[in-house]
């Protein structure tokens, strides 16, 4: 009963609208599919969107982690206040956070204005694209670690202290092998939600074709040329490439789980 | 226990939906018409919505309530062909149009005979808007590309202001290289290199030259560029207006499929037709839209748009939208070209 439901409302709202997709791309054919792929403008918006979205994803595991720490570990005045904060991110509409950041980082914004003299672009260039996405994506870390912390009694690191580990080895070996499958969750989520990204991106990216394009702004220039196919064939590689790499953490999770895991 | 008050919170919930339903469909009751427009002609259809539906309240005492969307001309043209129940359009570019014909068939074949002068009441073309005093010396398009100057315009994929302006230098370049079509493309392929950031739309395009300070000429509607300095303070901008640039007829039509089904074929096409009249031409005119009959328009109002020689896209440079715009702006088309790199 509850398998069937499962299965029926994931085709209903996952499986038809990409069947939808691969489909409409499928017209293409192999061949053409191969073109769309290996067009070097493709290439290079796919390699600007997969590079800074993993860079991205990378600085949200280590200050997403540090920030859940605090979380989880300090009390302080305003706790509350800073742990709703986090989840901003996830409520602003990304245009909103797009223009906002575009502000900040252009050459006359407050924080442009300080990194312009020393040579410094962030608005309108891939620095600034990594921006947005660590903006966006930071939440997904967050949520993610937070509950496993949780469960770490404080105990557990007392134990290694008494018994001889430095701070370092404490972290290290006690408490970041039972983190790394909450952690390598959060990273893929930040990361699938990175590539797909295209509100926030849009104002600050630059859009410079092969340099600052990103695969989704590649889609939609698509679209404005009507050309339906040519848009979902590269949907249909995004996919393909971010499936490939959503798979290969959730096997390196499953292992780590294995591994380290606490829940056995 | 539990159960029922849920199942009561349920008919609760459902009630209220309905409520409000009926609510929605009453307000239907008095004409609605929607207008799908483009970006910059925001506040241009403001002021016409509000003249136009006075008009119909005196002529039929009917309450007319018109609704306008604005968005990327090609995005809108594909809203309507995925189903949005525009009564009439109002877009950048007759490609735009054209692709609606083709897709649904739901407007008629021969729209362009509908209204006088090919179905555009008030046209438009591209200037520069630089910043105040003019410090790099901009006057025409050849100084567009001299060392240090940075040219902002969207991006012609996206946005069908940017292809005016991408057309307005070709037409000038093609003049200039006697139709050498390696020189245009390397003039073209120049002008590009000093763009550094290349917007969505024509408004965002705006922002980062009125907002961001970014740039030192900015590639803009005649309109667009009237508005910013009024917007952001003429003591910032000078508009120059260079000797030669590109007519854009931003045409209109009836959406024949969508008013025939709503029941709506009059009011919108009156609303068009309002649009020649000396009324509309004159609300057009002060949103500095270039009017298709002059005559009708105060001439205080219409010296503030000086004479330039003017391009047509119909011209034998371009041959028409169904020629220019795969040629220009298709996939592999030569704005693609000027942006591979060079082997």
């Amino acid at each position: 009963m509850t398998l069937g439901f499962t299965l029926a409302y994931l085709t209903l709202i996952v499986l038809i609208p990409l069947a939808g997709l691969v489909w409409r791309s499928a017209s293409l054919g192999w061949g053409g599919m191969w073109h769309v792929a290996t067009d070097p403008r493709t290439l290079n918006a796919l390699k600007i969107s997969f590079g800074t979205s993993f860079v991205a994803a990378l600085v949200n595991v280590v200050f997403g982690v540090i920030v859940a720490w605090v979380l989880v570990r300090y009390r302080f005045p305003g706790r509350r206040i800073i742990d709703a904060v986090v989840d901003l991110p996830f409520a602003l509409p990304t245009a909103v956070a797009g223009i906002a950041l575009t502000a900040l980082y252009s050459k006359n914004g407050w924080i442009g204005k300080w990194l312009d003299p020393l040579g410094i672009k962030v608005a309108f260039t891939p620095i600034g694209i990594t921006i947005a996405l660590i903006f966006i994506g930071l939440p997904f870390v967050v949520r993610t670690v937070q509950p496993v912390m949780e469960e770490i009694r404080k105990e557990v690191e007392e134990a290694a202290a008494t018994l001889g580990a430095t701070r370092f080895q404490t972290i290290t070996r006690v408490l970041l092998p039972g983190l790394t499958p909450a952690i390598l969750t959060g990273f893929a989520l930040a990361f699938a939600r990175a590539v797909g990204e295209y509100g926030s991106v849009i104002f600050i990216a630059g859009n410079l074709p092969y340099i600052s394009e990103i695969a989704p702004l590649l889609i939609v220039i698509r679209l404005e040329e009507f050309d339906y196919t040519g848009a979902t064939a590269i949907a249909a590689i995004m996919l393909i490439i971010s499936f490939t790499m959503l798979f290969v953490i959730n096997l390196i999770q499953a292992w780590s789980r294995r591994r380290y895991g606490y829940a056995t | 226990m539990k159960h029922s008050r849920f199942s009561l919170s349920l008919a609760a919930a459902l009630f209220a939906a309905t409520v409000s339903f009926q609510s929605l469909s009453a307000a239907h009751a008095d004409t609605t018409l929607l207008n799908v427009s483009y970006d910059p002609t925001r506040e241009l259809y403001k002021d016409y919505n509000a003249a136009f539906a006075a008009k119909w309240k005196a002529d039929t005492g009917e309450t007319l309530t018109i609704q306008t969307s604005h968005g990327g001309s090609g995005a809108q043209a594909r809203s309507v062909i995925d189903g949005l129940d525009a009564d009439v359009v109002t877009l950048a570019l007759e490609s735009d149009i054209s692709a609606i014909v083709k897709a649904t068939k739901k407007i008629n074949p021969d729209w362009r005979t509908k209204y006088p002068h090919n179905s555009a009441p008030y046209t438009s073309t591209i200037v520069f808007l630089v910043r105040k005093g003019n410090p790099k010396g901009i006057k025409d398009w050849g100084d567009l590309v001299k060392d240090g100057v940075e040219v902002i315009t969207p991006n012609p994929k996206t946005s069908g202001g940017a292809r005016w302006n991408y057309l307005a230098a070709w037409a000038w370049a093609y003049g200039q290289y006697g139709g050498d079509e390696a020189k245009i493309k390397d003039y073209i392929g120049n002008l590009f290199q000093h763009v550094p950031v290349l917007d969505s739309g024509a408004r965002g395009s705006t922002t980062t030259f009125a907002q961001r300070e970014l740039g030192d000429v900015l590639l803009a509607w005649e309109n667009e560029a009237y508005l910013a300095s009024d917007e952001f303070g003429a003591d910032k901008f000078d508009i120059i207006v260079p000797p030669q640039s590109i007519l854009a007829e931003p045409p209109v039509a009836v959406v024949d499929g969508n008013v025939d089904a709503k029941g709506t074929r009059k009011v919108a096409e009156a609303y068009l037709q309002y649009l020649y009249s000396a009324e509309g031409q004159t609300i057009a005119a002060k949103h500095f839209y270039r009017p298709a009959e002059p005559k009708l328009v105060p001439a205080d109002i219409l010296k503030k748009l000086p004479e330039l020689k003017l391009v047509t896209i119909d011209d034998p440079i371009f041959g028409g939208w169904a020629k220019a715009q795969p040629y220009h702006f298709g996939d592999g088309g030569t704005f693609d070209q000027i942006y591979k790199p060079k082997k």
